[in-house]
């Protein structure tokens, strides 16, 4: 496997613009190459080399192959945004946390960050991996302002815990949550699948038209548009299954007379 | 010499009905409110800022109209990225202005509605809206609702001008012929002249909402409702046949709605709301902008960029997301290093990280009176008061531009507006960069 270290050179001041940092941008290039491609920091276009030293000493140059690329990231990389957008194939590892619009729109390959995500990461995400170890921000898996369609495919996976509007517009694929999430959680939610192992603060899908939402912990404020319909012992939410009872309700009815989605919330 | 309708720039109202007599030292108005009133006093106010000011290591001292705007200029051009920051208390052609030389320097620009009704405007994204001008809601409505808005303290000509007491073609009897509810979790001098008091618990407004459109779908709304609102679902219902059996229902959302949690989520529902409600009857649906001209920058903006406010120009289009290009998240996280400042008072606004920032980074303003935005401000240019100074365009709260013309003129010869001034700053800017 070709892989090319990305090593953050200090502190960033102004946050950068850097979708091009993607495996399949990098694949086949050269070291110089890659230290040439332009990031944005506010209105300027700067080489990637103004804020990264680029290591390919492990990399192999002849290997052009997409799905082969690997860039670990190191260093503070909390300022830098859109990094993997619209990535279709190879891997990312970001050693620390990252800036905004991780993973956005990305529809393959894989992604992983040791630290927290910030907002926006996988929004409108098509297909691939990630996974955050640490905490996520605001909008993870969510759609663009403004749509009621975000992710349509992929799956992301959240360790810590992650704010509010997580998934929102989600329309396929899945997200899993290890910990809480706050508020409008699935917000305007038509297909795919969220998972959160902690509780919820309020919202949690509202507006939703189709899809799964399971809270395994508490939910502080219930949406109104809910109506129970069945309790189900051991249920199983696309490929996985809960344990122990949960209520099953279907909503939100906030939203029209007929609408499709499923809220299972554990018992006692 | 007395001057008739002279609209007053103070409130979103845009009355523009206000009789000035100002004579020297000395001005008489008629038909304003206590608010508009105190603005107009302002033009002969003591405070007023006559000339311009430059901060040099720490001390603040007068300097030529020239060298200011040399300087603004100059900390536009050498930031890697500048805000510029649109207030309300200014007229739409240089709001304009402040656009398009946000758009020259990529940088971002944004206005007031960005701590205000920016929620709403981003709900009417999300639903879209059933609005009318204050004109058909004066004629037609019989149903007027105040949600999370207190109009007697914060627009107080609202329900006697445009809202409730005015008798209309539709509406002959005024008040006896309309039916007020007030949505608030205080009991405000509006809520207590109203038929109906909706006392809901803080931030429970989307919880509300929603519940009563899971009514309007006929379920019955999850019981914990009750308690996370703490209104009953009776008290809901009735709520609902008063929504559903007026003739024409007039609903004006506050910041109860666009500012507390759920923000634009609880705009969002309040518009699917009205949208519902028109299967039943007419329903229309509108903000109670604050601050003079804010409306005015979202219609600017919109036309001009696509977007009504937390505009981004870095990347040389126009770009738009709420939390990443609005002033307060690039103040709080740093993400700008230099701010234009027109007609508006961040510094006391804004959460106190911003204004520590601000306080930090090179700031110019333009402001007619000393504020604490001023006093961190690097370059401080006297403003010129729209509307009694100088002509220019408000939107009023139903966006419908409010033409106005002045009363007298700048007290100065080096500008005779903001849009002068901005224009002004525009040039240097353009000659610096060239
Ligand atoms: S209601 Fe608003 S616009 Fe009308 S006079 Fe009062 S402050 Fe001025």
């Amino acid at each position: 496997m070709a892989e090319i270290i990305l090593r953050c050179k200090g502190n960033i001041g102004i946050m950068v613009e850097a979708e091009v940092i993607r495996p399949d941008l990098f694949a086949g290039k050269k070291k110089e190459e890659i230290e040439e491609l332009l990031v944005w920091q506010g209105p300027k276009p700067l080489p990637l080399s103004e804020f990264f030293d680029v290591d390919v000493s492990r990399a192999n140059p002849s290997d052009t192959r997409p799905e082969e690329a690997n860039i670990l990231i190191e260093g503070d990389v909390s300022r830098v945004k859109r990094i993997g957008q619209g990535m279709l194939a190879g891997r990312i590892e970001i050693c620390g946390s990252a800036g905004m619009h991780l993973g956005a729109e990305m529809a393959g390959g894989s992604i992983l960050v040791r630290g927290d995500a910030g907002s926006w990461a996988g929004m409108g995400m098509l297909g691939g991996q990630l996974h955050i170890l640490g905490n996520g921000a605001d909008h993870i898996g969510s759609a663009y302002r403004g749509s009621w369609r975000g992710m349509t495919g992929g799956d992301i996976q959240i360790d810590g815990s992650a704010r509010s509007q997580l998934g929102g517009g989600l329309a396929g694929g899945r997200i899993l949550v290890a910990g809480n999430v706050e508020n409008f959680c699935g917000i305007r939610q038509s297909g795919g699948l969220i998972l959160v192992k902690g509780s919820a603060v309020r919202g949690t899908g509202a507006e939703m038209n189709g899809g799964t939402i399971a809270v395994c912990g508490a939910i502080k404020q219930f949406s109104p548009g809910f109506v129970e319909t069945s309790r189900e012992e051991n249920a199983k939410v696309g490929d996985m299954r809960l344990e122990g009872w949960y209520a099953r309700f279907a909503g939100d009815y906030a939203l029209g007379k007929n609408p499709k989605g499923s809220l299972y919330c554990k018992e006692g | 010499m007395a001057s008739k309708n002279i609209v007053c720039p103070v409130c979103g109202a845009s009355c523009d009905d206000i009789q000035v007599e100002l004579c020297r030292d000395k001005i008489t108005v008629k038909n304003a409110c206590k608010m508009g009133n105190a603005k107009f006093q302002e033009i002969v106010g003591s405070h007023r800022i006559r000339q311009p000011f430059l901060r040099g290591k720490g001390a603040v001292r007068p300097a030529s109209w020239e060298e200011a705007i040399e300087r603004t200029a100059e900390i536009l051009t050498t930031a890697k990225r500048p805000l510029i920051f649109m207030g309300s208390e200014t007229s739409c052609e240089a709001m304009e202005v402040g656009l398009h030389l946000g758009e020259f320097l990529g940088a971002a620009v944004d206005s007031n509605s960005t701590v205000c009704h920016g929620p709403t405007a981003m709900g009417i994204q999300e639903a879209g809206r059933v609005g009318a001008t204050a004109g058909q809601s004066k004629s037609r409505a019989d149903l007027v609702v105040y949600w999370g808005s207190n109009p007697l303290e914060s627009m107080p000509r609202h329900m006697s001008r445009y809202a409730v007491y005015p008798r209309g073609y539709w509406t002959r009897r005024g008040r006896f012929d309309r039916t007020i509810i007030t949505v608030d979790p205080r009991k405000s001098i509006t809520a207590e002249n109203s038929d109906l008091h909706i006392q809901l618990r803080p931030n429970s407004d989307y919880e509300l909402l929603s519940a009563l459109l899971t009514l309007l779908h006929g379920k019955r709304p999850h019981p914990s409702v009750e308690k996370v609102t703490g209104v009953s679902i009776s008290q809901m219902e009735e709520m609902l046949d008063l929504m559903k059996n007026c003739n024409f229902g007039s609903i004006y959302v506050g910041l109860g709605i666009a500012s507390s949690y759920g923000k634009h989520r609880n705009a969002e529902a309040a518009f699917n709301l009205v949208k519902e409600l028109n299967a039943h009857t007419k329903c229309v649906i509108g903000a109670l902008r604050g601050h003079c001209n804010v409306a005015g920058f979202n219609q600017i903006a919109s036309y001009l960029y696509g977007f009504p406010f937390g505009l981004d120009f870095s990347r040389g289009i126009p770009r738009y997301n709420p939390g990443e290009y609005t002033a307060v998240d690039l103040l709080r996280e740093k993400d700008v290093d230099a701010a234009l400042i027109v007609s508006a008072d961040p510094v006391s606004h804004f959460p106190a990280a911003c204004a520590e920032y601000l306080a930090e980074i090179p700031v110019a303003c333009i402001d007619i009176a000393p504020c604490p935005t001023t006093m961190i401000s690097d370059v401080v240019l006297p403003g010129v008061i729209d509307a009694m100074e100088c002509d220019g365009t408000f939107y009023r709260l139903d966006d419908v531009p409010i033409y106005f013309q002045p009363f007298t003129k700048s007290p100065f010869s080096f500008t005779q507006s903001n849009e002068d001034t901005m224009k002004q700053i525009f040039d240097k800017v353009k000659a610096m960069k060239r």
